[in-house]
């Protein structure tokens, strides 16, 4: 197939659709939700329930990008309200998870609940994050000890910065896939997934975070106290990998961050949506203050608001066009660990500064409240920090460029 | 439907043009630079890989097969090898496809035979003017009707003007806007001054200045402002994407380097302020090489690429300056040293901001 920018058919549809959603269903309540934001924001849960996850009407047997698609759906939806995109009843990262590291059976148990027809909304999250460990997820210290007696396994711990925790934790029916550590001095090894179903007892809500922005996302502590999981709902095998040359078999840390190499490129999306929402907006205000931009004139020429303009459009895109060449990777199967923190790395800092730029650009008008566009910065930020720091995305990068273990580059 | 992958045939070809850049262009990037002069020899070697004759029309003995996107590849390899060398080579094109796209049937048999011969035979497009606030879109130089006639006037720089060469294409402003005229280098009236520049010293340049330069009407090429705007947009997408290349060559420099470099006892590729920038150079270079794709893709498939070409070489031009300079600072105080290659990369780049129509795809 040639080289090719233009998106399938089916892509239209369903970026179309996603426009539409985002317009009608997350923008008329994102001001809202991020004045209340400790507010289950029920205009949008209840909608993606009852609707909206059923996706687009034209079923048709339409060709499309395969996880290009994917990411348009990311990015109109996060074009709409990253915040309330992330309050979204779905599987999400926790799904994901079971998706990738869990038997059929496994996969039946905690997903089918996902798609049953009516019912009240649930939540899927993961859990790993904790107060001292971030980006060296490695070092996590919650513990998951084995009771041979009841066959379960015991976690202990406490998990911050749990997206989707809150509903995940507190409604049946949804579960949060915790990260412990069955060998301390296994390091890495020792690290394996549980799924906990919501309101087991022993896992308990502290609280949701109040943030710079995606305010409408319950980011939540939680906190594991001799909390009981059947042993069937260890993701992968209990075997711990000793600290070693790693062999392939097992899913353990390594498949877990293996998935982030899928999950990157779906985030970097949602950053682009945001940066877009930004440039769309301050082109339109542009046009209606009678300023528009000049492709056709010499640099000399244009004023400095066309040229910052022309740029963030031009960083914008890259990052997109990065972000699309991650993701049609994963189309043939094909290793896209460098590709996808490229694409992290480069959507996280330009939609950072695209939306900076952006409310700097509108003065007063960009730091009011009276419009979005200073939400939207709050809201960008985050992309440059979650799923992957930057920094940690240009060691990776770095990492594969150089062609070094991480011994050799911290 | 989205796609990222090179068909076969231009994998070849970008084979094909990469090893020629590593075996005949880098031994003598150098001394092409030095010299202020391409050696006819890569020159004549690389006409015998018909790059240019490729995209010209079959009907005058070319490959009929014009592509931006596999003209993008080609410069792009061709850059990676030595900006200045690549524009050289490249030149044969700057008359080659203005005639075929533009020219009268008695031009293009006039003059495509030529380059697509046994010989290599420069071409040459005068386009930017020695103003800082040049507009390419509105040049200066003058093209006055009078009877059978048209009489230009003006002054162009930064136009590869390689020895041997016969014929160069003028972009003038006449009664109606953007025009182009196919004029001998020889005309009355037409001097030319070499340049020395910053950079790109092996493709050869110089200041002309037209006066009164008298020319048959039949010399203004079939083109108007529309479509002088497309050619400045291929030229924009052909020299981003050679940029790319050499901004490429560059990164793997201070890559190599920096593996190798070791300071308080470990490769500096392992201190974070080196890694972390060496990783930016990859991601903005990756980043940019794509802006430049869908430019060319969108010329391929007839639209009108002004705003996406604008960008992608704007794009190209501010992370060529960043990768450049990176690379000298990589490479400490050797990189400020003419034996090693980054300075001449640096000084290559920082041209991109001036450049126009050095190239076409």
């Amino acid at each position: 197939m040639p080289i090719d920018f233009d998106l399938s058919e089916g892509s239209k549809v369903s970026q179309s659709h996603y426009h539409v959603v985002a317009q009608e269903q997350m923008r008329p309540h994102a001001r809202k939700y991020d004045l209340q934001e400790h507010d289950l924001p029920t205009e949008w849960v209840d909608y993606w329930w009852n609707e909206g996850r059923r996706g687009p009407k034209d079923k048709s047997a339409h060709a499309n990008d395969g996880f290009v698609t994917v990411c348009l759906q990311a990015e109109e939806l996060c074009w709409g309200d990253a915040g309330l995109y992330l309050r979204m009843p779905t599987p999400a990262l926790g799904g994901s998870a079971v998706s990738s590291a869990g038997t059929k059976e496994q996969q039946q148990r905690f997903m089918a609940p996902f798609r049953k027809e009516g019912g009240h909304p649930i939540w899927g999250a993961m859990a790993i994050t904790e107060p001292q460990a971030g980006s060296d997820a490695a070092a996590i210290e919650t513990t998951a000890d084995f009771d041979p007696d009841t066959e379960e396994w015991i976690l202990n711990g406490i998990k911050i910065f749990c997206t989707a925790g809150e509903g995940a934790s507190t409604v049946d029916g949804g579960f949060v896939v915790v990260w412990a550590t069955i060998d301390r001095d296994a390091g890495r090894g020792g690290i394996k997934s549980f799924v906990v179903p919501a309101n087991t007892p022993g896992m308990e809500l502290i609280g949701c975070e109040k943030k710079h922005g995606i305010r409408a996302s319950d980011t939540a502590t939680l906190r594991f106290e001799n909390c009981r999981v059947a042993k069937e709902n260890l993701l992968g095998s209990a075997e711990v990998k000793k600290k070693g040359p790693s062999k392939t078999g097992d899913k353990g840390f390594k498949g877990a961050m293996a998935t982030f190499d899928a999950s990157r490129p779906i985030v970097a999306a949602m950053a682009t949506g945001i940066g877009r929402a930004a440039l769309d907006f301050l082109k339109e205000e542009l046009e209606r203050q009678g300023v528009t931009i000049r492709y056709d004139v010499a640099p000399r020429e244009l004023t400095a608001i066309e040229r910052d303009v022309m740029e963030m459009e031009a960083e914008l895109q890259a990052a997109r066009l990065l972000t699309w060449r991650a993701a049609w990777m994963m189309n043939t199967g094909k290793r896209n660990n460098l590709e996808a923190s490229m694409a992290k790395a480069k959507a996280g800092l330009a939609v950072t500064k695209i939306t900076q730029k952006a409310v700097q650009i509108l003065g007063p008008v960009g730091y009011s409240k009276k419009i979005l566009v200073e939400k939207w910065m709050r809201d960008a930020k985050i992309n440059d920090i979650y799923e992957g720091t930057q920094q940690i995305n240009q060691l990776i990068v770095a990492r594969r460029i150089l062609d070094y273990p991480s011994a050799m580059l911290r | 439907m989205i796609d990222f992958e090179p068909s076969e045939e231009q994998a070849l070809i970008i084979e094909t043009v990469r090893q020629f850049a590593e075996n005949e262009i880098r031994p003598v990037s150098r001394e092409a630079d030095e010299a202020a002069a391409p050696p006819a020899t890569v020159l004549e070697a690389a006409h015998e890989l018909g790059l240019v004759a490729n995209g010209l029309p079959e009907a005058q003995g070319g490959g009929g097969d014009r592509s931006a996107m596999t003209g993008a590849l080609i410069a792009e390899e061709l850059g990676w090898g030595d900006l200045a060398i690549a524009l050289s080579i490249l030149s044969p094109g700057l008359v080659g496809f203005p005639v075929a796209d533009f020219g009268s049937e008695s031009q293009q048999n006039q003059i495509l035979p030529g380059l697509v011969g046994d010989r290599f035979v420069p071409g040459s497009l005068a386009i930017t003017e020695p103003r800082f606030d040049f507009d390419a879109f509105h040049p200066q130089t003058t093209a006055k009707r009078d009877g059978d006639e048209f009489i230009l006037d003006g002054s162009k720089c930064q136009v590869p003007w390689i020895d041997g060469g016969e014929h160069v294409v003028v972009i003038a402003t006449d009664d109606h806007g953007l025009a182009a005229f196919l004029i001998d280098r020889s005309a009355d009236g037409l001097s030319a001054e070499p340049e020395r520049k910053l950079g790109i010293e092996g493709l050869p340049t110089a200041e002309l200045t037209l006066s009164g330069v008298r020319i048959d009407a039949s010399a203004r090429l079939d083109a108007g402002d529309t479509e002088i705007r497309r050619l400045i947009d291929r030229g924009r997408i052909a020299l981003a994407a050679a940029a790319i290349g050499t901004a490429r060559a560059a990164f793997e420099l201070a890559r190599d380097y920096a593996k190798e470099r070791e300071t308080f006892g470990q490769p500096i590729a392992t201190r974070q302020a080196i890694a972390f920038k060496i990783a930016d150079m990859a991601i903005e270079i990756d980043g940019a090489r794509l802006l430049v794709w869908e430019a060319a893709v969108a010329i391929d498939k007839g639209r009108d690429a002004t705003r996406l070409a604008r960008l992608a070489y704007d794009q190209t031009t501010r992370i060529s300056l960043v990768v450049g300079d990176g690379a000298v600072q990589v490479f400490g105080g050797h990189g400020y040293i003419r034996d090693y290659l980054p300075e001449l990369h640096l000084r290559n780049l920082a041209g991109l901001a001036s450049f126009e129509t050095l190239a076409l795809v």
